[in-house]
């Protein structure tokens, strides 16, 4: 165990960072948590509609933490490894009973059990929900139960404080990190003897998001400065319904969908009838018709697409001058838009329209980032899940540092499935802690106690004169208006529908942004509080970033969840006979063997000055054997026949086995 | 150029130092709220007579109001930004938009408090239920549906301290914790386990500080942006502090 002095850090107080400080202050480590926000005020709070799990209202039906398994790396498209993808679903159910038992007040049934309702991606019922505000509850739980921690001095938290990078000693391993606090300017090391970073998703990037404002991967961009790798970046997940807003884009949960709501447009493009008096006839229910099995729950990925494809190739959208559908509930019964309250009157104060009466206008907007810091796991070969403790769980390439939570790219693969991320995020939180507890214990662990003064002083001293530099920079562009600029262009190009010669202009303007940016002086020459020098320095690590995403995308010459490129995708059957559509399921599966053969590969980008160096590392699918991903496919049938066939005899499709058998040795 | 609103900032550079008003002419736009303004001046730093000046320093994170940090003063009533709107705001007062950092609490620059007494009288209340441990133990106790949409609303709380801003008890010299950390001591005090430790937070809640601080202006429950039935919790625990103070009595 880690000697009695030893102390973590912990980067970030959303649920991640909270799940592993209470369960290391459990364990009787000392926890210095460190906040950009009062935790209690982290992005975790955005979350609305649940968290899965298997239950005993699923498992009724036939469901099973394997199935959880199943269905998360399906709609990931098999870009996750899947022994921690396993661990977290069969932590599943214990992970809601605890939430539970911390008094997180989830939705009941009549005999006082917790309800469930249906998520995307999935036919059960596996989401637990505390009325609209899920991902508020579970936090507020976790916030309690550290203060608690708190008070019985386990946990220092440093709110106000930003992450500046990690302490690498000579041999490249972490000893602590640098933070500011926000208010009196002063830069400090803290020493550790393990740090986890659980900075959350950099959704700033794309200028407007669902994110919240600290989301900017300032904290992601500096770990990956210092050396920490970067993996499957160019995989961000477009939420299907937002609220479009002059300051963000405002979640409208899934759970909107999953509760019945219904998305449509008039037949007509841009009828001007009020929504209410348009009848059932020239109403177009696009998910609905194209997708007979998961209707308006089909997985992100693909309902984000379709609205695209709507407003933007059949120009059906609602309205004449800004793209948006109709999110419906004006159908449901009190009872469920009671459930439903806390959305609802999301969209009613912003809106000033009431959901009930009228129905919604929504379009995608940039929500998740699947991809994040790389980190390491070991396969437990007996569970086929991750071995419990063993320290390279969640380390990245940085000994000692170690990462969780939407921060990771572990869990979600190419796509991720909605309300998998709360459970992500705690379970990686909880079971990180005993991993980076016995890293403390090992050899190489030590203590940060044992290196001189100097290695941290330098520390300080560095981004002490890197912030002074900055406050004295003179120039003539305006960090705010640069960051529209970098919104603006990675929005438009490398989101939804993906084209290389468009990423390509992407990348030049990111360029040019660079270049400018080097010209972006403050306004705020001040060391009080200086919020415009926050800003202006995470600006640095959402260029850097966005070049990862831009440059990892144009790469990537495949259709896989999220990352959509239309130039790649391969040809759907559509012969008019029997045997025809045989033949082409054969020539389809022939080039979805190639396909993955290529392409079924995690994305790492390391920092270089000139930029991102690529590799690319084999995925771990050892459990189940990767296969179609056919919603909605013409022709899904008999590829998927074509694909079992060839599973079971060895034959072509083979290659994808194989290479899963090869990546287990090499993960 | 296009049509501007007029939104008056009230500054202040340091905790302790004077406050100054400025205002701003910040480009209009259809749905737009106060952050979006407050994002607009952080990039146009300009005032109406010209002067260049700092971005204004303010709290904001979600901007969904499910997190509670953009909590200030606008047209002299306490609120989020996020959530206001502007062309709501022109209705009631066409003029100009007031900006003032919230009153109770130290202004640590501009419209940027330090709300930490909030959070420290959710510790002195023990806001949360005193499980063994983390390790697995099964699902928590049945709970009915009626107990769990009454526990709910009291959830929902984001300390964002528009209650205690607007409450006249809750002051520089006073010890009150305020009607949000009654709330969550109501709260805990009624959940199945949370209920194990009540006397201890009824040690705080009727002792200095607690309850009998409450004046009963029930200025809480108008501003609370969350609709939290703050003024009855507030009876609860004044019933529960009579309850336990007869306990104390007989036991003492």
């Amino acid at each position: 165990m880690a000697n009695g002095t030893e102390r973590v850090v912990v980067v970030g107080g959303g649920l991640a960072g909270l799940a592993a400080a209470m369960r290391l202050a459990e364990a009787g480590v000392h926890v210095d948590l460190i906040s950009m926000v009062p935790v209690k005020r982290s992005h975790s709070v955005c979350a609305q509609g649940g968290i899965n799990s298997v239950n005993t209202a699923t498992r009724e039906l036939g469901d099973s933490e394997w199935l959880h398994l199943d269905d998360t790396v399906y709609g990931g498209d098999f870009l996750q490894h899947q022994p921690p993808v396993k661990e977290m679903c069969d932590w599943g159910p214990r992970i809601i009973d605890l939430m539970d038992r911390l008094g997180v007040t989830f939705n009941r049934t009549s005999e006082g059990h917790r309800d469930q309702r249906r998520f995307g991606g999935t036919m059960y019922k596996r989401t637990a929900f505390a009325g609209a505000t899920t991902g508020q509850q579970l936090i507020y739980a976790l916030d309690e139960q550290c203060r608690r921690w708190e008070a019985d001095g386990l946990i220092d938290k440093y709110e106000y404080w930003e992450f500046l990078g990690p302490i690498l000693d000579d041999n490249g391993m972490c000893r602590g990190v640098v933070a500011q606090d926000m208010f009196s300017m002063e830069i400090r090391a803290f020493r550790a003897g393990a740090v986890v970073m659980a900075h959350g998703g950099c959704g700033l990037i794309y200028g407007r998001s669902t994110m919240s404002m600290i989301c900017t991967g300032g904290a992601a961009g500096r770990a990956y400065k210092a050396g920490v790798k970067y993996a499957n970046g160019e995989f961000i997940q477009v939420h299907p319904t937002a609220i479009p807003g002059t300051d963000k884009l405002r979640l409208m949960s899934e759970s909107a969908r999953g509760e019945g709501g219904r998305v449509w447009v008039p037949r007509k493009p841009q009828d001007s009838r009020d929504p209410r008096s348009i009848p059932e006839a020239d109403r177009y229910y696009f998910l609905e018709e194209r997708y007979p099995k998961y209707g308006n729950l089909v997985p992100r990925d693909i309902a984000t697409r379709e609205i695209f494809d709507i407003c933007v190739n059949h120009k059906l959208s609602v309205e004449e001058g800004r793209l948006c559908v109709y999110l419906d509930l004006t159908h449901l019964p009190s009872e469920t838009h009671r459930k439903l309250e806390g959305i609802l009157e999301i969209y009613e104060k912003f809106q000033a329209t009431d959901p009930r009466v009228t129905p919604m206008k929504i379009f995608p907007g940039v929500h998740y980032t699947m991809g994040g810091l790389w980190c390491d796991f070991e396969k437990d070969e007996n569970s086929g899940g991750m071995l419990s403790g063993s320290p390279r769980n969640h380390q990245s390439n940085v000994p000692g540092l170690f990462v969780i939570g939407e921060a990771d790219y572990q869990y979600h693969g190419g796509n991720r499935l909605g309300a998998n991320s709360l459970l992500s995020c705690i379970f990686s939180g909880m079971f990180v802690a005993p991993c980076m507890q016995n890293y403390m214990a090992s050899a190489g662990g030590g203590s940060a106690d044992d290196f001189p003064a100097s290695l941290f002083d330098g520390e300080v001293d560095r981004h002490r004169e890197a912030m002074e530099a900055l406050i004295k920079r003179a120039g003539d562009e305006n960090p705010y208006l640069l960051h529209q600029e970098l919104g603006d262009v990675m929005t438009r190009n490398v989101t939804v529908v993906r084209e290389n010669k468009q990423v390509e202009e992407t990348l030049s303007k990111i360029e040019e942004i660079e270049d400018r940016y080097a010209r972006a002086a403050l306004t705020d020459q001040g060391r009080w509080t200086n919020q415009n020098l926050s800003f202006t320095r995470a600006l640095d690590d959402m260029i850097v970033l966005a070049r990862v995403i831009a440059q990892g995308a144009l790469q990537r010459d495949e259709c896989r969840g999220a990352h959509y490129k239309p130039a790649f995708q391969i040809r759907p059957p559509d012969a008019d006979d029997a045997a025809g559509m045989r033949r082409q399921a054969n020539e389809w599966c022939d080039a979805f063997a190639v396909k993955n053969e290529k392409w079924l590969k995690s994305t790492i980008a390391e920092f270089t000055p000139d930029g991102p160096k690529f590799s690319y590392e084999a995925v771990d699918t050892s459990l189940i054997p990767p296969r179609p991903r056919t919603y909605g496919l013409k022709g899904a049938e008999i590829i998927e026949d074509v694909w079992r066939e060839r599973l079971a005899g060895g034959g072509p499709g083979k290659s994808a086995t194989e290479s899963g058998k090869e990546a287990v040795t090499s993960a | 150029m296009s049509e501007t609103v007029t939104i008056a900032v009230k500054r202040q550079d340091k905790p302790h130092g004077g406050s100054r008003w400025e205002k701003y002419a910040v480009a209009h736009e259809p749905g737009m709220n106060i952050t979006t303004a407050l994002q607009w001046i952080a990039a146009h730093p300009v005032t109406v007579d010209g002067k260049h000046t700092a971005p204004v320093a303010y709290d904001a994170n979600c901007l969904e109001e499910v997190c509670g940090a953009c909590t200030m003063r606008i047209n002299g009533r306490v609120r989020q930004a996020c959530t206001a709107l502007v062309d709501r705001l022109l209705e009631d007062q066409p003029d100009q938009i007031t900006l003032e950092p919230m009153s109770k609490f130290p202004v640590v620059r501009d419209l940027q408090v330090d709300r930490s007494r909030m959070f420290e009288s959710l510790r002195r209340v023990r806001a949360w239920v005193p499980v063994d441990g983390y390790f697995d133990r099964g699902a928590g106790p049945q709970i009915s549906q009626d107990a769990q949409e009454a526990a709910y609303p009291l959830t929902t709380c984001m300390t964002c301290g528009c209650c205690v801003d607007a409450c006249p008890q809750f002051n520089d010299k006073s010890d009150f914790i305020g009607p949000a950390a009654i709330s969550q001591g109501v709260l805990f005090n009624e959940h199945p386990i949370g209920r194990f430790d009540a006397d201890k937070r009824m040690a705080v809640i009727a002792g200095a500080g607690g309850i009998a601080d409450c004046g009963n202006a029930q200025n809480c429950v108008k501003v609370c942006p969350k609709n939290i039935p703050l003024v009855q919790s507030i009876a609860k625990a004044g019933r529960a502090a009579t309850t336990y103070a007869i306990k104390r009595f007989f036991h003492a």
